[in-house]
């Protein structure tokens, strides 16, 4: 079980994974020494999977585009969906994979530059793949929030006073 | 057109606070730690349930003592978090902003004549309220060495028979202190001794950064010696929704509503709905909220210190108050020296009283990036300072 330090720090780095182990170690009040130890220790268990920036592509003027698509798979005997899924989430172009409840089994985010692009991988790849059923592709058309961060938040209007009692 | 107004008004020196916010208003690009409210916005299943509110046509007056739900929401509220007990109907009074409920209990208990006791330095407005009730202010001087505590030997030096009304304001908006239950028992005997009425203002409590905070009313003896005054608008991050409330005897309360009921009918609709919702659901977003703060408070004291400036830790609210006498430079002049200087905007202790001089207030309801930013200005200010010495 998560300790309660542990729970916090997890979510600080969670938040902002550019604080150093001495900024931690100032705003949670813990030892540096036992802020690296923990965090070694989560990278070793892969716990902490990944460091990577929240990019606002829309902003950055790049074109991409991205699509959810929903896939019906027929389970194997033995093995259930996790065959199938570790087979599909090579792919490059494959950002996410859930299982999911419902009306279909498998939910994908996929990357392309293009439309045509996803088209066609859903058209070349992943339908032909034995098990797979059937597919539908949603395309995103806008990012409003995405893990947490609004993309598309007014800024501020109304100000503080600067002083106030 | 001075001569109409009241001699009494002309003669309250403005606030300290005032002063300071008129010459920071003439200056561009402030980096500010003067304000005491939170940078947090209320959290949106809170302003939800008041544009819902709208929505659905609740723009009427409430009942003078506020909503009963929100009133029994309270009363569940107390028992479960500070262990006090106040039956939602005849003990509880909602009010627009916890600025009234402090009000009303000083012009609903004071007479010309009585003193008021009140811990120095503290909130700009006891004072103010008290004397506009015609009652004389009598400052209780606490001290950075005691960690700004108050102490009975110091009540006893400022005690005189003519007192009626003691005022406790903890955790403590300027200088972030707390009072812990050792703290607070020797001055309910003192209370008891000398027969006095406590308004206990508990705005911050849900802010106590070192154990839980215990409330002067949940003493034994003391619930009805005791007007508890709290409100919505540090834990949630609600100041503009204006909305406090005040617990105490049924007999007080009744006093207070008399006068609440002629001067503020009941306060806003929207905001009782909205702060109803504070408590059901919004227990997660203010313990975010007091996590954050509790990290930049840890920023604040070892940035000070690194500084070489006393600075006593604080364990409540959002404030941390240096000692900036090492610089020779008295409150007012080190924060308008440092607005001048660096573009950072402080509060003189001053502000709060005398015993606040000697140090600055900072406040930490700022984004880490901007504390860290003041703390580099305030450093810059303070090295040039002492090499000068
Ligand atoms: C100690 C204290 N009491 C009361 C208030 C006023 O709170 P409200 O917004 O509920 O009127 C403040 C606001 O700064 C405060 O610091």
């Amino acid at each position: 079980m998560l300790s309660d330090e542990d729970r916090k720090l997890l979510k600080l780095i969670e938040e902002d994974c550019r604080l150093t182990h001495e900024d931690l170690s100032i705003e949670t009040g813990l030892t540096p020494e036992y802020i690296a130890q923990r965090i070694s220790h989560w990278e070793k268990e892969k716990i902490i999977v990944d460091y990577r920036p929240l990019i606002n592509w829309d902003r950055a003027g790049d074109e991409k585009v991205s699509a959810l698509i929903e896939v019906r798979v027929l389970p194997q005997r033995g093995y259930g969906f996790d065959k199938i899924a570790k087979r599909i989430q090579k792919f490059d172009e494959i950002k996410s994979l859930f299982l999911m409840s419902g009306g279909y089994d498998l939910s994908l985010l996929i990357e392309g530059k293009t439309m045509q692009d996803v088209a066609l991988f859903v058209a070349e790849k992943l339908a032909p793949l034995e098990h797979v059923q059937s597919t539908a592709t949603h395309f995103v058309l806008r990012r409003y929030k995405q893990d947490g961060v609004a993309l598309m938040g007014e800024d501020e209007i109304l100000q503080r006073l600067v002083v106030s009692p | 057109m001075n001569r109409y107004l009241a001699a009494h008004v002309v003669s309250l020196p403005p606030s300290g606070i005032r002063k300071f916010f008129d010459l920071v208003a003439t200056m561009k690009d402030v980096i500010s730690l003067g304000v005491g409210e939170p940078d947090f916005v209320t959290p949106w299943t809170v302003c939800e349930s008041g544009i819902y509110s709208l929505e659905q046509g609740q723009t009427m007056y409430t009942s003078n003592a506020g909503l009963f739900e929100l009133r029994e929401e309270l009363s569940y509220h107390l028992k479960k978090t500070l262990d006090l007990s106040y039956d939602p109907n005849e003990e509880i009074l909602i009010t627009a902003g916890a600025s009234e409920a402090v009000d009303l209990v000083m012009r609903a208990v004071l007479e010309p004549g009585d003193v008021v006791l009140v811990p120095d330095p503290s909130y700009v407005s006891y004072a103010p309220c008290a004397i506009l009730a015609g009652a004389t202010v009598q400052f209780v001087p606490t001290h950075a060495k005691e960690e700004f505590r108050l102490r009975v030997e110091d009540l006893e030096q400022a005690y005189s028979p003519k007192a009626k009304l003691l005022v406790l304001s903890y955790p403590n908006n300027p200088t972030g202190a707390i009072m812990r239950r050792e703290d607070l028992l020797p001055i309910a005997d003192f209370v008891e001794k000398h027969d006095l009425l406590v308004l206990a203002d508990d705005i911050y409590s849900d802010l106590t950064f070192e154990g839980t905070h215990v409330s002067f009313a949940s003493l034994p003896g003391m619930h009805d010696r005791t007007l508890f005054v709290s409100g919505f608008s540090k834990s949630y991050a609600m100041t503009g929704w204006r909305i406090g409330y005040v617990a105490g005897h049924a007999d007080l309360i009744s006093g207070l509503t008399k006068i609440h009921q002629f001067t503020m009918l009941c306060a806003p609709i929207m905001g009782q709905i909205a702060s109803l919702e504070a408590l059901r659901s919004a227990s997660e977003a203010k313990q975010k909220m007091i996590d954050a703060y509790n990290r930049r408070r840890r920023i604040m004291v070892r940035g000070f210190r690194q500084m070489g400036l006393e600075c006593f830790e604080p364990l409540g609210a959002f404030y941390v108050f240096p000692d900036i006498t090492k610089t020779k430079l008295s409150s007012e002049e080190f924060a308008e020296a440092l607005l001048k200087e660096e573009n950072v905007a402080v509060v003189p202790g001053t502000a709060f009283g005398p015993s606040g001089e000697g140090h600055i207030r900072c406040s930490y309801a700022y984004s880490t990036d901007q504390l860290k930013e003041a703390l580099k200005r305030i450093t810059r200010f303070v090295e040039s300072r002492l090499s000068k010495l």
